[in-house]
């Protein structure tokens, strides 16, 4: 596995590299400008960094594309955050009149990450992922993807593998980048329906009516909630899981199915017993009959980390950022090919700066064009450059993310035109 | 707004159409002359029924029928808009409703003045503005909250029947108590949900590619919402004008005073001078002082020397519960020369001050005792202090401790720190009060120190004397208001007067101890 040959010591010989010749600034540049509509939008952008040694910088930011190139060459950043738009060049913040300096629009961004879930997942914990808890990811990103368009609107969404255990969300949108504090806030609860820290047992509780959100949400973790649940991490399995999961049912049906437990081993057999002993109850009892629902939504719904998403400062890993302890790249996800998704082959940084020494067959038919195309330097080198993560497998992931890019430039040229119109320029 | 003195165009628009409906969004500031005492009249009528609007908020369950029936007696009393009896047409219209209107419009925008100024006195007049207003809005009938919607430019779109069957289960789902023939009867406004975040908050309604569909019952939510926004926008922009409006000088000591005004009794008529004597004191103070006073006069006894700050708000508080200026004189001397003072710097440094405090130096104007609110609001104390208000100013954990050392029972201090977070200090006071005189419920609104001295003394058996003359300065000032505009002039000017000259001599004369 090419993981396997990432070593985090390597990374002062693999960053200059990767910043040098496959980290695509390009598309980056393009990403933050959003189409030019708004001034300075790229300008007044905040970017942080952390720096070798754990050194951490804020209120970075940069003029133009090739400013941001040169700074991240030279300073070959371990990570790489970004931050709001804010009012004026964050890099000039304490020159600007106390409390004029603000922080202005930002993309609404999610953070699902899979320490969250050590309460309900037997087969790993803390920093450890594996492919059969990594099912929880595709149920959240299903879940929340379905409910941002849907129900919010929003149509620009991305998601991108942080690169250890979890995907951040980016919703681009103008509308969503507008959002005042309280309106991120008020998404976020809407999204949220396991509450509760440690103490707390029973961490979802369904009453009546049940809104649509949560009944469109149930509908995905029914999908995978035989596999996920009952095959792969063995809820109805062991007398301890068993128990944890019999702490969430009433108690009257308690007693009752660990009677029934006794006599029936078989998880998908339990399971139906729970379900059968719910509808029971749904037809008799005014309060505590969903708990069959109750259960999956606990062992599978989505946990948002509500700080990240509620302020407008907020810094979030940016996208094409490295991670220091694993070595892969956060590349964007395909949603269309969620379910294909797989976090262990994500490219390494490590990977892709081996891949880029190889040489590759039809490379020398590549060569000749270029000393063909010699007229423009500057062209030949972005050309250069892109035919140099188009050898990884770094070029997917990017190909995706100028995809997501022309989906939304679609929509700036319209606001351009309104603009220029507005302004009567010709 | 322009005063008498410059001549502006007067608004052309028709009276019928300025104020179509008794009640408004304030979206558009009045545009005529009006006459200084009509300013301070309307201002200081405003004032007092937003504090009834905060009394009743906080002793009763909003919008419930006694808080309904009293608020409406209220606006009554005070000519202020409301909604009439169905059948009575006639009065939505003509000159007597037309003059309530303008009040209103007048005085809501005189008191965005005063309340602009800072956090605290932006929240409470933002509160109690949209207390009033909803219930003003609930008043209506659903016809006729969509017509004033339509009125103000709030086109909250609603849905088809087409629309609505499509999206009957959803609806019904998403509303609590709301069921297929409701949807079906009833309007559903679609709202991007920007517009909605107490309902999406709560997932409370239905989204749908942004917007939010919403049954018109929860509609006032969303109202009350936008109100409050507007408001809230409005009294930032205020604020930044507040310099030019200042610089008029016939306005400045009446937004002040308003800003700190206690609307009603200043205890400054003394009917009881001298019917104390100086070594009651000591006992009063655990029986009849509010904790402020209580506080001030230990700390007076245990140093033997309060700053300013405190000599100010004790000072005039002995004044108001009937010391004379002779024992006034006394009862400082004798308690500073224990300390640090010596006899000659006592009526070198302090004497003077006190005698100012009576009118008796420099203006002569006669101070009137702080009201609560006075004391909550303005000049906190900080390092050395005693003065403030204990319940405003104190961190919790003392206050407990200090009630506990004044043997409040600790259901009782729970639950006066209940309110104390809950901002209602007055409330916290008048619960200390019940809780040291051992009654279920005070029958009077706490708002000032001496009342609280005065309702004491009445309990404890004080007698008669003490509640007529109680009552008589507030009947003179009531008779006073329905004479006429001119006799509530004189009473409103005179304390505008007291509280700005307060207010702007004491800060320059006086010097820190």
């Amino acid at each position: 596995m090419p993981s396997s040959d990432y070593d985090p010591a390597s990374l002062p010989d693999l960053l200059p590299l990767y910043y040098r010749r496959l980290f695509p600034f390009s598309q980056y540049y393009r990403w933050l400008s959003y189409g030019g509509v708004q001034k300075n939008y790229f300008q007044n952008r905040e970017f942080s960094f952390t720096l070798k040694d754990d050194i951490y910088v804020r209120y970075q930011s940069f003029s133009m594309q090739n400013e941001l190139e040169k700074e991240m060459q030279k300073m070959n950043p371990y990570k790489i955050d970004v931050g709001a738009v804010y009012s004026h060049r964050p890099s000039q913040h304490n020159t600007v009149k106390s409390g004029t300096f603000q922080a202005l629009e930002k993309e609404l961004v999610f953070d699902i990450d899979m320490t969250d879930y050590d309460d309900v997942r037997s087969c790993c914990s803390a920093a450890d992922i594996c492919s059969k808890c990594w099912t929880l990811m595709t149920i959240a990103i299903r879940i929340l993807d379905r409910a941002l368009q849907d129900d919010f609107g929003f149509q620009h969404r991305l998601w991108v593998y942080s690169g250890r255990r979890g995907v951040h969300c980016w919703v681009c949108d103008e509308a969503a980048r507008k959002l005042s504090v309280a309106a991120r806030s008020a998404v976020t609860e809407y999204l949220s329906l396991v509450k509760g820290g440690d103490e707390t047992i029973k961490k979802v509780v369904l009453t009546e009516p049940i809104h649509p959100f949560i009944s469109k949400s149930l509908e995905v973790v029914k999908e995978y909630f035989s596999r996920y649940a009952l095959h792969d991490q063995d809820l109805m399995g062991s007398k301890e899981s068993v128990e944890k999961v019999l702490a969430l049912v009433p108690e009257d049906a308690r007693s009752y199915l660990q009677q029934e437990f006794e006599k029936e081993k078989k998880p998908e057999k339990r399971w139906k017993l729970i379900k059968e002993e719910a509808l029971r109850k749904q037809s008799t009892a005014k309060k505590g009959q969903y708990f069959e629902n109750e259960i999956m939504l606990q062992y599978c719904y989505p946990r948002l980390d509500a700080n990240v998403s509620k302020g407008v400062n907020h810094l979030l890993k940016s996208p094409f950022s490295v991670h220091p302890k694993t070595g892969r790249i956060s590349v964007p996800i395909d949603v269309s090919e969620l379910d294909k998704f797989d976090p262990f082959s994500v490219p390494t940084i490590s990977l892709i700066c081996e891949e880029l020494d190889r040489p590759r067959p039809g490379e020398e038919k590549e060569k000749l064009e270029d000393a063909k195309e010699k007229a423009d330097e500057k062209d030949a080198i972005e050309k250069r450059k892109s035919r140099d993560y188009k050898r990884t497998s770094l070029a997917k992931y990017i190909k995706y993310f100028d995809q997501f890019l022309d989906g939304m430039a679609r929509s700036w040229k319209g606001e351009r035109l309104r603009n220029s119109d507005l302004q009567k320029e010709f | 707004m322009q005063f008498g003195g410059r001549k502006k165009k007067i608004s052309t628009i028709p009276q019928s159409e300025l104020y179509g409906q008794h009640l408004q969004f304030y979206g558009q500031p009045p545009l005529e002359n009006i006459s200084l005492s009509e300013f301070e009249t309307f201002a200081a009528e405003r004032l007092k029924l937003l504090k009834t609007v905060e009394n009743l908020g906080v002793s009763h369950v909003k919008l419930t029928d006694p808080y309904r029936r009293k608020l409406e007696s209220q606006l009554k009393a005070l000519n202020f808009p409301y909604r009439p009896d169905a059948d009575d047409k006639k009065s939505q219209s003509g000159p007597i409703e037309y003059e309530k209107r303008r009040k209103d419009h007048i005085s809501h925008f005189i008191l965005r003045l005063a309340y602009c100024q800072t956090e605290d006195l932006r929240r409470w007049f933002i509160q109690q503005e949209v207390d009033l207003f909803r219930f003003h809005f609930t008043e209506l009938v659903p016809k006729q909250q969509l017509a004033f919607l339509h009125k103000n430019n709030l086109h909250y779109d609603t849905i088809s029947s087409e629309e609505k069957t499509a999206l009957k289960d959803q609806l019904i789902n998403s509303s609590f108590g709301v069921s297929g023939i409701k949807v079906m009867e009833h309007e559903f406004y679609k709202v991007p949900f920007q517009d909605a975040l107490d309902l999406v908050r709560l997932r409370k309604v239905y989204l749908k590619q942004g917007y939010a569909y919403i049954p018109h019952q929860d509609i006032v939510t969303i109202v009350l919402n936008d109100f409050r926004t507007r408001l809230s926008k409005a009294l930032a922009l205020t604020a930044r004008s507040l310099p030019a409006v200042h610089s008029d000088e016939r306005l400045q000591p009446l937004l002040n005073h308003l800003s700190h005004a206690y609307v009603g009794q200043d205890y400054s008529i003394q009917k009881n001078v001298g019917k104390i004597s100086l070594d009651q004191i000591d006992s009063l103070s655990g029986k009849s002082f509010p904790l402020c006073m209580r506080q001030l006069h230990q700390s007076l006894r245990e140093n033997h020397h309060l700053r300013h700050g405190g000599r100010m708000q004790y000072g005039l508080f002995l004044k108001g519960i009937g010391l004379s200026l002779e024992q006034a004189l006394q009862f400082w001397k004798m308690e500073f020369i224990r300390g640090k003072v010596d006899a000659d710097k006592f009526d070198k440094a302090y004497a003077y001050s006190i005698r100012h405090m009576f009118g008796k130096e420099g203006k002569r104007t006669d101070y009137t005792p702080y009201s609560c609110m006075k004391v909550i609001l303005s000049n906190p104390p900080s390092q050395g202090d005693h003065h403030g208000c204990p319940f405003r100013h104190s961190d919790p954990e003392l206050l407990k401790q200090k009630l506990q050392v004044y043997k409040v029972s600790p259901s009782g201090i729970n639950q006066i720190l209940e309110l104390v977070k809950g901002m209602h200090y007055q409330l916290a006071c008048q619960k200390y009060f019940e809780l040291t005189h051992n009654i279920e419920d005070s029958s009077f609104s706490l708002n000032h120190p001496n009342q609280y001295f005065l309702e004491s003394q009445k309990l404890l058996g004080g007698g008669k004397d003490i509640k007529r003359e109680m009552d008589a300065p507030q009947r003179s000032q009531e008779n006073s208001a329905s004479k006429g505009s001119t006799g509530t002039q004189e009473v409103a000017a005179n304390t505008s007067q007291h509280l700005a000259e307060m207010t702007e001599d004491l800060e320059s004369f006086f010097q820190e101890a």
